[in-house]
């Protein structure tokens, strides 16, 4: 695959992570569950990259095994690179990665109840980090998680660090986990639906405090989500992923402007909009596709209001539309040109 | 889509408090989780009334007393005038049979043991009367033709289908007493983003088809503002804005709307630089133990000590009384006024 076209901000700084060609498979008693189908995608730092999708499209698949923690069996990472700073880490020896993960990349997973220890307080979840990968003293690593709730703006930290995670509330406790990806400074945060769980109003609060802390640490984030609205808010670049292909990579302003995959466009036009009151919302025909049996050719031809007798049986490469854009339609021309707001 | 005429239901003064006891063999009840704390509300005939507010603002709780699954501890509810928390037996059968739900999560809500025909058909078991039994198969046939299922389908199992599919077998269900009212409880939020528009647009054409009513509970505002007539606000229990769609979306005068709907998110990313975002602060209150005066007084910043003493009405606001704007509608705000919060290129237009 064209390498440029998936590269993100025309930024001389090479990239913080650059997936390659990554294919990850389920091996099910149904069959090969083909989750991941050939994924590229580079993070800068200070850079937010969104990778947008619905349930089953392999965005968190993809996640998954750039942080090491697919389960496996039955995942497996049958092809690609995983490149941070330049390293594979998919060649590292788990002693090597280990290092990596949690010190130099993190994950803030959606579900902050079951991905916090429910018999250990918050404070010693967050002082483990210091713990297992500074050597801290118990006592130094307390101090260091209630400087660290402090940082992510939890009241109270000092009372609250004894605490454990069903006492906090939804938001809080998603704070707790940014708390944690946070500890160590890590150049890379993955966030896997942060907010989803989350009710509107504190949902801006998490969103607002992520950005700002990015900022302030300079680190990379991929933001994985469902939701056009968060992306729009927040996000650089966005890479549209459906069944395991990215099928869009874009700008942000651009892609909201001018899609230039059906796919896209579609999503876009079914978020319910003013002038439309009253009328039909625009609907994509069909099902996500069973993982287990993908269509030939371009996996979206059955849903695609474009697609033609070579979509069944030709997969689109991802094309380079210019420097900083690319589409895995052969109909990209049509797609961009007939769409106007 | 006409709101003239008599209201099918109304909601007067209703209250549900879940008590909290302590001990194990005495139990003594040491305080009440006031999910519902004083509603009301009208539904009128082919209309659809969206209820919006965050978790634990008392929304799905509203909606188990309108279908009567939870009893109601005060107040009432008038089913063209009569009062369905006073009925029991037959009687109340025979209203239920009229106020149909549909529930937030079509994996849960349906029972894996039951084929799609049976689920769809269970209401004719407990209402023979509206369809004889020889004639319920063909009837089940067709309430999946109506929501779009392939009516072959019938003797599949509901882990058979996809998240989508499967709420339209909750609807089915939901449609097979040919009801008047349906209550649908956050219906799509589950939904993958592509198959929400599917399913409201199904309950849309639904309603034209069968002269339904929606109260429609949703947290995802766009969606409520598609589909609803009127639109009412909660937070903790309480009604604390209504009005049409126009004037809460675009007229909001009590802060909490304000706030809630200037944190959602807009997908057009030339409107994150030029829009104000209020960023509420805290938590929301526990409802067993809410504020005193207006309960949205400890996260506002308008709040003054008027609103730590006095419970604001559920009214016009005195500034908007003799005004004729859009901004003149019930809000339960002892300082309202406008402020416009959705830029309006947000809209598409």
């Amino acid at each position: 695959m064209d390498e440029g076209a998936t590269a993100t901000a025309a930024q001389d700084e090479p990239p913080l992570l650059d997936v390659r060609d990554l294919h990850v498979e389920f091996r099910t008693r149904d069959g090969v569950a083909r989750a991941v189908n050939g994924v590229s995608y580079a993070v800068r730092p200070r850079q937010t990259l969104a990778v947008l999708g619905e349930s089953g499209s392999g965005k968190s698949v993809t996640a998954q095994a750039v942080m090491g923690i697919l389960d496996s069996p039955p995942g497996f990472v049958t092809r690609g690179e995983i490149l941070f700073r330049g390293e594979d880490l998919l060649t590292m020896g788990a002693e090597e990665r280990r290092r990596v993960r949690g010190a130099r990349m993190a994950m803030i997973f959606q579900d902050a109840l079951s991905a916090l220890n429910p018999v250990l307080t918050v404070g010693e979840q967050l002082g483990e980090m210091f713990r297992v990968h500074r050597g801290m003293s118990r006592k130094d690593a307390r101090a260091r998680a209630v400087e660290l709730m402090d940082r992510v703006r939890i009241p109270a930290a000092r009372d609250r660090v004894g605490q454990y995670p069903h006492q906090f509330s939804g938001g809080m406790r998603q704070r707790v986990m940014i708390a944690m990806a946070l500890a160590l400074e890590p150049e890379l945060i993955i966030a896997d639906e942060p907010t989803t769980a989350l009710d509107v109003t504190v949902q801006a609060q998490v969103m607002e405090l992520l950005a700002e802390l990015q900022r302030e640490y300079g680190m990379g984030l991929i933001l994985i989500t469902h939701d056009l609205g968060v992306v729009a808010d927040v996000a650089d670049h966005i890479a549209v992923m459906y069944a395991g292909r990215i099928v869009e990579t874009a700008p942000v302003h651009e892609i909201y402007k001018r899609p230039a995959h059906p796919y896209t466009k579609g999503l876009l036009e079914s978020i319910p909009r003013l002038d439309q009151k009253g009328r039909e919302l625009y609907a994509i025909k069909g099902l996500p596709p069973n993982l287990l049996n993908i269509p030939t050719g371009c996996a979206f031809h059955p849903r695609c209001p474009l697609a033609r007798d070579v979509c069944a049986t030709d997969e689109p490469e991802l094309y380079r539309i210019s420097a900083r854009r690319g589409s895995a339609c052969h109909f990209w021309r049509e797609c961009l040109g007939e769409h106007q707001r | 889509m006409s709101t003239s005429g008599e209201p099918v239901l109304q909601v007067r003064g209703l209250y549900k408090h879940f008590p909290l006891t302590q001990g194990i063999l005495f139990k003594r009840q040491v305080g009440a989780v006031k999910a519902v704390d004083g509603v009301d509300l009208d539904l009128y005939r082919g209309e659809t009334l969206g209820v919006v507010g965050e978790s634990g603002c008392g929304k799905s709780t509203v909606a188990r007393l309108l279908v009567h699954l939870e009893r109601a501890t005060k107040g009432q509810i008038l089913y063209k005038g009569e009062d369905i928390t006073k009925l029991s037996g037959r009687a109340l059968k025979a209203v239920r049979r009229n106020i149909q739900m549909v529930f937030q999560d079509p994996y849960t809500s349906l029972n894996p043991r039951m084929t799609v025909g049976d689920i769809v058909g269970e209401p004719y078991e407990i209402h023979p009367d509206v369809a004889p039994k020889g004639d319920r198969r063909r009837r089940v046939r067709e309430l999946l033709d109506v929501v779009g299922l392939n009516p072959e389908h019938l003797n599949r199992y509901p882990h058979q289908f996809s998240g989508g599919q499967r709420q339209r077998i909750g609807i089915a269900r939901g449609l097979a007493l040919r009801p008047e009212v349906i209550v649908a409880d956050e219906p799509v939020s589950a939904l993958d983003v592509s198959v929400q528009a599917q399913v409201v647009n199904l309950m849309e054409r639904l309603q034209d088809e069968f002269d339904l009513s929606y109260v429609f509970i949703a947290h995802d505002l766009s969606i409520v503002r598609h589909i609803s007539d009127r639109v009412a606000v909660m937070y903790l229990g309480r009604i604390v804005e209504t009005g049409d769609d126009t004037q809460i979306y675009e007229h909001p005068t009590h802060p909490y709307t304000q706030a809630l709907l200037s944190a959602v998110p807009v997908p057009d990313p030339d409107a994150r630089e030029h829009r104000e975002r209020i960023i509420l602060t805290g938590d929301v209150p526990s409802p067993a133990d809410p504020p005193s005066g207006c309960r949205f007084r400890t996260r506002c910043w308008k709040a003054r000590e008027r609103c730590t003493l006095e419970v604001p009405a559920l009214a016009v606001p005195a500034v908007f009384r003799d005004v004729d704007s859009p901004a003149a509608h019930d809000s339960a705000c002892h300082f309202a006024e406008e402020k416009t919060v959705v830029p309006p290129e947000a809209g598409g237009e």
